[in-house]
């Protein structure tokens, strides 16, 4: 797991790329791999690396080479069926000098060209510089697990894990890109290409971009999520069946991440279903030491401490815990969003950026986690509210259709049962727009894009001009044939895992110390499979992962099993305006830094913080102080405000020891002086 | 407080609670609820303000949207049921 960036030069009118920048774009992403700095250069390109080593500690040195030194490589991630390919390149004449994955990679593409990517299962963001044709070409894994950005500008393109290894170089202007603003306040998050930064791209998810020698690009989807668009009765396997494969799948996936590393692999418990059955999987994968972390919450409405302990001592893993007290989530916020590097609707990334943290400081580089179980299996709540709205829609006067809705909110102690008829009213909405796309997600993006009245008035006539791409703009062909719940899945998976949980709440949190996450419900075979099962083996009535309680039963308590879903949460706006609120919160949120940003409307926004400031002063800790709006208005809008002042006043470094390069391939020739 | 003192200060707790800023113009017709100005959670803290300011309390099966999704409609049910002067 590391970090990557690099520069490469489209024509020859460049001076080559200078040690020095490299040194500092490298510098901006130290914490992604703090073990050994790489660089490479030549005329025309710069690849530098930051590595944490997990795999091949001894040779796993980046950049890394083909047989010919044709081809350079820096690459983030891991490639879990490595050994396998590895077999299967040898046997066609290949020779390896490394153990690692890296340099299957470059084995594979030299073999495949880029239909390699698509036989790759594992979490990758990767440049491969052709040093010969003047090629370049990047690629991103399935779900978009490891990140990458690219940036081209008059003969030069920048990539990077991060966008401020960008920013290293002051040559690249630091603008908002309003259309990934806009839609962060609809989606939760910007839609690849799109990114938070004007002139900079996300490369999709499941792609790979090639920039021939002239500097244009051509972008491949070589996987997005994909769904049986016939009869569901067609599965050829039986709840039984299936059951057992998906336990055999889920096992394999898990037990490659616990053994495809050279270093400890912990796991996270979160209380749920879907850590436990990870960890018990992990636990059985491997002999010795079990190492499990997980977060606790001083405020009881967010904790699962028993869960969590129950858990741990059924696997009888050495276990440590995190107690997240309020103060902590506005103390460390300001470093989640210069990781993040988005602005964020609410504040559940901060406890994750601690737990990383306990993680580092036991000594575990790695951890699994059960991320990714809520989309393939239909975890969530939306996917039973959409259902209920759908099964309303066909009778849109009944009284007894719209009643399922208790069924799904018994534990949200500020949930709308005090004024439940309200919540009807709002669930109604859009009922006549059923077997439209994105029906199941309109409830929570209309909502979401209510805090666009927050937005300045420049920033809403600009969008009004020119609109933000939808989520619904770019859909596969087949959309349209799939299950109703598949399409919510597929919206889910591409909205907000890709760009918010595996991200912002994901990657960003857990590389912000060091640590790299492993997540078994993403893994290629497995995802494939859980989209091929009918819905009802996901979703049955109102029963979310029925398959996986199946595989689950038995082997984790029942009591695990059979508890409500609980969603996880953090303390949000009440953490930012309680009596010994840190001061960068007023100070973001005054009239000077918010005409300085110029995103957000000075009036609107000083009047959602002055009440906060006063609902915390009259009601104190009491539950369901704040809104859901609210709630989302003051923790989005502080978000930006940070991304702004770190990462476009500032460039989003922070200041470290300097640079030392371990492994250096240096093509250009030393001047001489003579 | 006359009906037309209760529309002023649902008008005025409705402007500084929820939209926050001038330019939204609000009519006594317009759905609350419908059109997002008020959420199903934020509905709560409107509804607290008036048992507050009214000094009323609401049953249960009065908190539906038929009493509270407008401005207009909160005046009336509350002047019913407090069958307030209606100059």
């Amino acid at each position: 797991m590391c970090g990557i960036a690099g520069i490469v030069h489209t024509t020859d009118r460049f001076e080559p790329p200078s040690m020095e920048l490299l040194r500092s774009m490298v510098g901006a992403i130290r914490h992604r791999g703090p073990d050994e700095y790489g660089v490479y250069r030549d005329e025309r390109a710069g690849l530098v690396h930051a590595r944490l080593s997990i795999i091949d500690l001894a040779s796993g040195q980046q950049p890394l080479t083909s047989e010919d030194e044709a081809l350079w490589i820096v690459f983030n991630g891991e490639i879990f069926n490595y050994l396998e390919l590895r077999k299967e390149l040898e046997a066609i004449g290949h020779r390896f000098r490394t153990h690692s994955d890296t340099e299957v990679i470059v084995h594979a593409y030299e073999a495949w060209g880029t239909r390699c990517f698509s036989r790759f299962n594992g979490q990758w963001a990767l440049a491969i510089w052709d040093s010969v044709s003047h090629r370049l070409i990047l690629s991103r894994d399935r779900i978009g697990v490891r990140p990458l950005f690219v940036r081209e500008h008059q003969g030069r393109i920048w990539f990077a894990s991060e966008v401020k290894a960008m920013f290293a170089d002051p040559s690249v202007p630091r603008e908002i890109d309003l259309h990934g603003l806009d839609q962060t306040f609809t989606y939760w998050s910007s839609l690849a290409p799109t990114s938070l930064f004007k002139g900079i791209e996300e490369l999709r998810p499941g792609s790979v971009r090639v920039y021939g020698s002239d500097g244009m690009h051509e972008d491949t989807l070589f996987w997005q999520p994909d769904f049986p668009g016939g009869d569901p009765d067609s599965f050829p396997f039986t709840l039984p069946e299936a059951t057992e494969l998906l336990r055999e799948k889920l096992s394999k996936a898990t037990e490659l991440r616990m053994l495809r590393s050279d270093v400890p692999v912990g796991s996270y418990l979160s209380g749920g279903l879907d850590s436990s059955l990870i960890a018990w999987m992990g636990r059985m994968a491997k002999q010795g030491e079990f190492r499990t972390f997980s977060l606790r919450f001083e405020d009881a409405e967010y904790d699962e401490t028993e869960f969590q302990r129950e858990m741990a001592s059924t696997i009888d893993s050495s276990h440590q815990e995190l107690v997240v007290k309020r103060g902590d989530i506005a103390r460390v916020f300001p470093d989640v969003v210069r990781h993040a590097e988005r602005p964020i609707l609410r504040t559940a990334a901060a406890p994750m950026y601690l737990l990383s943290g306990l993680v580092r400081d036991a000594g575990i580089k790695a951890v699994l986690t059960g991320e990714g179980a809520d989309e393939m299996l239909a975890g969530y709540d939306l996917f039973r509210e959409a259902k209920i709205r759908l099964f309303w829609s066909h009778q849109p006067e009944s009284k007894s259709r719209p009643a399922l809705f208790d069924r799904l909110y018994p534990y949200l102690a500020r949930g709308p049962q005090q004024a439940k008829g309200m919540a009807l009213e709002f669930w109604k909405r859009g009922l006549d727009r059923a077997g439209q796309p994105g029906f199941s997600h309109e409830p929570r993006w209309w909502t979401t894009s209510l805090l666009k009245k927050f937005f300045s008035l420049d920033v809403q006539s600009s969008l009004r001009n020119d609109p933000a791409p939808g989520a619904l703009d770019s859909l596969p062909s087949e959309f349209h044939r799939w299950d109703p719940l598949a399409q919510a899945q597929y919206l889910e998976v591409t909205t907000l895992l890709s760009g918010y949980l595996i991200s912002s709440q994901g990657d960003r949190m857990l590389m912000g110390h060091s640590v790299e996450g492993r997540f078994p419900f993403l893994d290629a075979e497995v995802m494939e499979f859980c989209n091929s099962l009918p819905p009802h083996y996901k979703l049955a009535g109102l029963n979310e992962k029925f398959i996986l309680k199946q595989v689950a039963r038995g082997v984790i308590p029942d009591r695990i099993v059979n508890r409500q879903k609980q969603a996880y949460r953090a303390p949000d706006a009440i953490s930012f305006v309680e009596p010994h609120a840190p001061e960068y919160v007023a100070e973001l949120l005054s009239e000077d830094s918010l005409r300085a940003s110029g995103l957000f409307d000075l009036k609107a926004t000083r009047g959602l913080f002055t009440k906060c400031l006063s609902r915390a002063q009259r009601h104190g800790h009491e539950e369901g102080v704040f809104s859901n709006a609210d709630n989302m208005g003051l923790v989005g809008i502080l978000s930006t405000q940070l991304l702004f002042s770190q990462l476009v006043q500032k460039s989003g470094a922070t200041a470290g020891p300097p640079i030392h390069f371990q492994t250096i391939i240096d093509r250009i020739p030393v001047p001489s002086h003579s | 407080m006359t009906h037309e003192e209760l529309r002023t200060a649902v008008h005025q707790f409705i402007h500084k609670n929820f939209i926050f800023e001038d330019k939204t113009q609000l009519g006594d017709d317009q759905s609350l609820l419908g059109t997002g100005i008020v959420d199903s959670t934020g509905i709560l803290e409107l509804i607290t303000f008036l048992e507050e300011t009214c000094q009323i309390k609401f049953a249960d099966s009065e908190l539906v949207a038929d009493n509270f999704d407008s401005v207009g409609k909160i005046t009336a049910f509350i002047t019913k049921k407090r069958s307030l002067p209606k100059a």
